[in-house]
C-alpha cells in the first residue's frame, strides 16, 4: 500500500536519474517548437531573425537558453547510460554513469555560461 | 536503546487507518518478531502471513517505513526511524484485510508471462548437456534464485501506473527462461512479454532492483527480454 | 499487426533514434558553445548557413530523429502521468511528431536555403 506523496520508496540515485530524464525530456519537447519557430522566422528575412534575437537578448532569456543547455547534456547523457543498460554487456544500474549524466550537465552549462560571458 | 518502540500498524483493507501500539523492544528484533508480538498479546485480530522465518518462502513481505522489505530478515535496529516503526502491507496489491495482501494477480501474471518450463525430451532421452560457462547459463543462473516475495512488484512504478503490465519477478522468470537452451516456447514467451504490458513498458527506474532481498536485478532481465523482443519485431519473427 | 509486435518496433525506433540523437546533441552543444560567443546576430548565423549542404544534411537528419524520439516519450508521459488513454495518447504522438517534422524543417530550410 501506498499513500499518495509517499516517496520514501523511491530515494535511490537511480529513480533520480529517471525523473530527470523525463522530465528534461518533456521540457526539450515543449520547447522545440518554440525553437522551430523561431528559426523559421529567417525564411522572412534575416530582419526577421534579427528582431527574434535582440527581442531575446535579455537576462531572463539568456538564463532560459542556459537552462536548455543543461536540460540537453542531462538528457543526453542520460540517454546513454540507459542504451548502455539496455544494449551493453555487464549489469547493474550503473551508478557510475549517474554521477557522469550529472557531471556532463554541469560542464554543459559551465561552458555554455563561459561563452555567454565571453 | 529505547526500551519501547512506538509502532504504527496498518488496520483494514484498502480503507483502513494506523493504529499505535508500544512494543518492547529486544536485541537482534527483526519486524517480523514486532508483528508477532502485537499480534500475540496486544491485538489478537490482527492478520499477516509469513512462514518460513529464514527468507526463503517469500511470504512475509510488507513495508516498513515506506519501503517494500522481507519483515522477517530485516532487523528493527536497521530500519526504525528513531523509536518508531510504520507497518503497512505491499504496495500494487489488493489487501485483504492488515498487513495481509492478495497476491493471485502478482502470480497470474507470471503465468501470462509465460514462466512455465517448455521442454520437448522425454524421460527416454539422454540428458541436455548446458555448460554452466555458457552465456545463456550464466544469464538464467543471474535470475534464478527469485522466491516470489513481491518486494520487486510493489516497489514498481510502472506496476502502479499501468495495472496490466506483467511486472519485475514475472518478468525476470521469463527472461530466465529465454536463456534456457532446452525450452520449445520461446516464440510464443517472447510475443507473451513484449510490447506496453510487458518489457518494453518498464522505464528503468531501477526500484526492483534497489529493493530486491535477493540482490537481483530484475532491471537488466527487462533490458535483456526488450533487446531480443526487439530484434525479433524487426525481422518480423514475433 | 498484434499491438506487441508494434510496441516492440516503436521502442527499438526509439532507442536506434536516441543513438543517433547523443551524436547529433554533441555536436549541436559544440556548436551553440562556439557560435554563442560574442553574442548572437542574425548575420552571423545565416552567414554560416545558408548554402551550406553540410549543414542542411546534418540538421535534417537531427530532425528526422528527433520526430522519431520525442512522440515516444510524450506518448508515455501522457499515458503515466497524464491519465490518457492508449488511443489519445497514440493521436497525441502522431500530432507531435507531424509539428516537429513540419516545423523542423521549415526551420532547416529557412536558415539553409
Amino acid at each position: 500500500m501506498r499513500r499518495p506523496g509517499d516517496f520514501r520508496a523511491r530515494q535511490h540515485p537511480a529513480y533520480w536519474a529517471f525523473l530527470a530524464h523525463r522530465l528534461s525530456g518533456l521540457g526539450l519537447a515543449l520547447f522545440l517548437p518554440v525553437h522551430f519557430w523561431a528559426l523559421g522566422q529567417a525564411l522572412t528575412g534575416a530582419d526577421a531573425l534579427e528582431d527574434f534575437l535582440r527581442a531575446t537578448d535579455q537576462p531572463l532569456f539568456k538564463f532560459a537558453e542556459w537552462g536548455l543547455v543543461v536540460l540537453l547534456g542531462l538528457h543526453m547523457m542520460g540517454g546513454v547510460r540507459l542504451l548502455l543498460i539496455e544494449f551493453g554487456s555487464g549489469t547493474g544500474l550503473r551508478k557510475n554513469w549517474i554521477a557522469g549524466t550529472a557531471g556532463v550537465g554541469v560542464v554543459a552549462g559551465l561552458a555554455f555560461a563561459l561563452a555567454l560571458a565571453r | 536503546m529505547d526500551a519501547l518502540l512506538k509502532v504504527r500498524v496498518w488496520r483494514g483493507a484498502r480503507d483502513g487507518a494506523f493504529s499505535l501500539y508500544d512494543v518492547p523492544r529486544q536485541e537482534s528484533q527483526t519486524v517480523l518478531d514486532v508483528v508477532t508480538h502485537i499480534q500475540r498479546h496486544l491485538e489478537p485480530t490482527l492478520s499477516y502471513r509469513y512462514a518460513c522465518r529464514v527468507g526463503m518462502c517469500g511470504s512475509c513481505a510488507m513495508t516498513v517505513n515506506g519501503r517494500p522489505r522481507w519483515t522477517c530478515r530485516t532487523h528493527v535496529a536497521k530500519v526504525a526511524d528513531g523509536d518508531t516503526l510504520e507497518i503497512a502491507p505491499l504496495a500494487n496489491l489488493p489487501v485483504i484485510k492488515d498487513l495481509a495482501t492478495d497476491m493471485s494477480e502478482f502470480f497470474d501474471k507470471w503465468a501470462r508471462a509465460r514462466g512455465q518450463f517448455q521442454g520437448s525430451a522425454t524421460r527416454h532421452e539422454p540428458f541436455a548437456t548446458v555448460s554452466p560457462e555458457s552465456a545463456e547459463r550464466q544469464a538464467a543462473n543471474a535470475g534464478i534464485e527469485c522466491i516470489g516475495c513481491g518486494v520487486c512488484y510493489a516497489s514498481c512504478d510502472v506496476v502502479e501506473w499501468r495495472p496490466e503490465f506483467l511486472g519485475p519477478a514475472a518478468l525476470n522468470r521469463a527472461w530466465t527462461l529465454a536463456n534456457d537452451v532446452r525450452d520449445v516456447a520461446q516464440r510464443e514467451r517472447l510475443r507473451a512479454v513484449a510490447g506496453d504490458v510487458g518489457c518494453h513498458a518498464c522505464h528503468t527506474q531501477g526500484s526492483c532492483t534497489e529493493r530486491c532481498p535477493k540482490q537481483l536485478q530484475p532491471t537488466v532481465s527487462i533490458a535483456g527480454l526488450k533487446r531480443l523482443a526487439g530484434r525479433a519485431a524487426i525481422r518480423g519473427k514475433l | 499487426m498484434s499491438d506487441a509486435v508494434s510496441e516492440a518496433r516503436r521502442w527499438y525506433a526509439s532507442r536506434i533514434s536516441a543513438m543517433v540523437l547523443a551524436v547529433c546533441v554533441v555536436v549541436h552543444l559544440a556548436t551553440i558553445i562556439y557560435a554563442v560567443q560574442g553574442g548572437l546576430t542574425a548575420g552571423e548565423i545565416l552567414g554560416r548557413t545558408r548554402g551550406n549542404l553540410i549543414f542542411a544534411g546534418f540538421y535534417s537528419v537531427f530532425v528526422l530523429a528527433c520526430a522519431v524520439h520525442v512522440p515516444v516519450g510524450v506518448e508515455n508521459i501522457a499515458r503515466e502521468w497524464f491519465r490518457f488513454g492508449p488511443r489519445a495518447a497514440r493521436a497525441l504522438a502522431w500530432a507531435v511528431a507531424s509539428v516537429i517534422l513540419v516545423m523542423g524543417l521549415r526551420a532547416v530550410y529557412g536558415v539553409t536555403a
